[in-house]
């Protein structure tokens, strides 16, 4: 550790301590108007939390997000390079890129350094043609386009909370509380899972943050903040 | 235009002091001189024909194609010198693959253009090139159907997706003409190489921009047009190649191909009748009787 400024960077999530370990908990879904991402905000090394209020959730494109998880290194430089292409995509061609062409980036990215990487990305973002969609790539580098996604460890929590009350087309109220729903889940039994819930909806409307504290029982601020 | 000239001429990428480029002007000459080609857009796909012309009766027909596929959904034909096209063709396709590699999807039509586009005007900057002989049409159908990414594992969920926004602009045709200065636009009906004036003429009849003609009456069109196009070299023979492409839902299913032999001969039938009709009538040139 030469970095004399701390932990942490203003944005909450610029962290840059070895092995720093991001992303214990999060998912991404689609709903009736488009998706919704989450996460937990604890970055741990080993039992330590480095930095308890972090930001897993990502932008790399106007509607196009990922949620983060493993090495925060790693995702963070995948999610960097990520958005320099979708950016220059962006002004190069007069369609912005899709969800696809960022899940498309992020595998190839994910898969050929996958022995260098400690990387598990959701991709979730929205887009008129395509509406809302949600890729996976788990450690290997494989892509999965699914419904919803859970990652992190402490999704393994959830996959019986997230089968029993998962449905197709909610509505962002549903939605919302379905996210926020399982991440309690996640947090209340996962011990490298906690912090505060944030949320990102991606609609036509672009994209709105959520944050939850637990000191108010995950039920506020919510929307805007 | 004689070559002791000025001396401007002589080398690429040097003006002349009335802003001329010579060397790409001389390109356009070879341009000028090769078979006819053209693109049309129509409602459903695109069209690509070519006059073949027959340098050789030892020349097995139907072999030596001059329209080529780019990627699967992308065509292109050139007039001018055929070696340059070849290597156009070539440059179109490691373009197409780069960008399947980068982006796992298919490259739009426009943005194959823009670089190639960008790789012919190269070829009038430096001394150490001469630029392409050709002008070159490409055209193509983005998908209007859900893509997938390439290597992504299963077919997906059948739900999700929330949120479309009806009428959200998805694919479609894309025709787009390169000419050896490294110009292109894009165009409803495009034409090249000698018999490009009269092509032109006929194109303009077709009122291709109320995007309202069908793909199989495009072939019929096509094929009447290479014929008409061909009146003024009617002492060399050539052979009619016809490429197109439709939506997935199209008779292509989103591929450039050839257009079937079985619909081809019936065009070349009926773009005979139409020529002889109009010898008859008035002894060639303009007319518009035309059967369908």
């Amino acid at each position: 550790m030469v970095r004399s400024s701390g932990m942490l960077g203003e944005d909450g999530i610029h962290v840059d301590m070895n092995h720093l370990k991001t992303g214990e908990v999060n998912m991404a879904i689609t709903f009736c108007d488009g998706v919704i991402l989450g996460a937990d905000s604890r970055t741990t090394t080993g039992a330590y939390i480095a930095n308890r209020v972090t930001d897993k959730l990502t932008q790399v494109h106007d509607t196009i997000w990922c949620c983060r998880s493993g090495s925060a290194a790693d995702t963070q430089a995948v999610a960097d390079i990520v958005s320099y292409h979708l950016g220059l995509y962006g002004v190069m061609h007069e369609e912005g890129p899709t969800t696809q062409t960022a899940a498309g980036l992020f595998q190839e990215l994910c898969y050929d350094n996958k022995d260098r990487l400690s990387a598990g990305m959701i991709i979730a973002g929205y887009d008129q043609r395509n509406g809302g969609n949600v890729y996976s790539i788990p450690l290997g580098g494989s892509l999965h386009k699914q419904p919803y996604a859970i990652g992190g460890s402490g999704s393994t929590y959830i996959y019986g909370y997230c089968d029993s009350y998962w449905k197709e087309g909610m509505s962002e109220e549903e939605g919302i509380g379905f996210v926020k729903g399982a991440l309690r889940e996640a947090i209340k039994w996962d011990g490298s899972s906690g912090g505060v819930i944030r949320l990102v909806v991606l609609t036509n409307k672009g994209a709105v943050r959520h944050l939850y504290l637990p000191d108010q029982g995950y039920k506020g601020p919510g929307k805007g903040a | 235009m004689t070559s002791i000239g000025t001396g401007y001429d002589l080398q690429n990428s040097v003006f002349s002091p009335d802003g001329r480029n010579f060397q790409v002007e001389y390109a356009v000459k070879a341009v000028e001189n090769g078979g006819t080609c053209i693109g049309i857009r129509c409602k459903n796909g695109i069209i690509l024909a070519t006059e073949k012309i027959i340098t050789s009766k030892l020349l097995r027909p139907g072999a030596n194609r001059r329209i080529a596929t780019v990627d699967r959904n992308i065509g292109v034909v050139s007039a001018g010198l055929v070696p340059d096209g070849r290597h156009f063709v070539s440059r179109a396709r490691d373009e197409a693959s780069s960008w399947r590699s980068t982006y796992k999807a298919p490259i739009p039509v426009k943005a194959l253009a823009g670089r190639l586009g960008s790789y012919v005007q190269a070829y009038t900057l430096y001394s150490s090139v001469r630029p392409f002989g050709i002008t070159a049409i490409v055209g193509g159908w983005d998908t209007d159907a859900e893509t997938k990414v390439d290597g992504q594992v299963g077919i997906g969920p059948a739900v999700g997706s929330g949120g479309k926004v009806d009428g959200a602009k998805k694919g479609g045709p894309g025709l787009y003409m390169i000419e050896p200065s490294g110009l292109y636009w894009g165009y409803y009906g495009a034409a090249t190489g000698k018999g490009r004036q009269a092509a032109k003429a006929e194109l303009e009849k077709l009122d291709l921009s109320s995007g309202t003609l069908e793909l199989e009456a495009g072939v019929m069109e096509a094929a009447r047009i290479i014929y008409v196009a061909h009146e003024d070299s009617k002492d060399k023979d050539f052979e009619l190649e016809m490429s197109w492409v439709s939506s997935v839902d199209g008779p292509t299913k989103g591929r450039h191909e050839q257009v079937p032999s079985s619909l081809l001969e019936e065009a070349e039938r009926r773009a005979k009748k139409a020529m002889e009709g109009e010898d008859e009538e008035t002894g060639s040139g303009e007319g518009e009787k035309m059967e369908e």
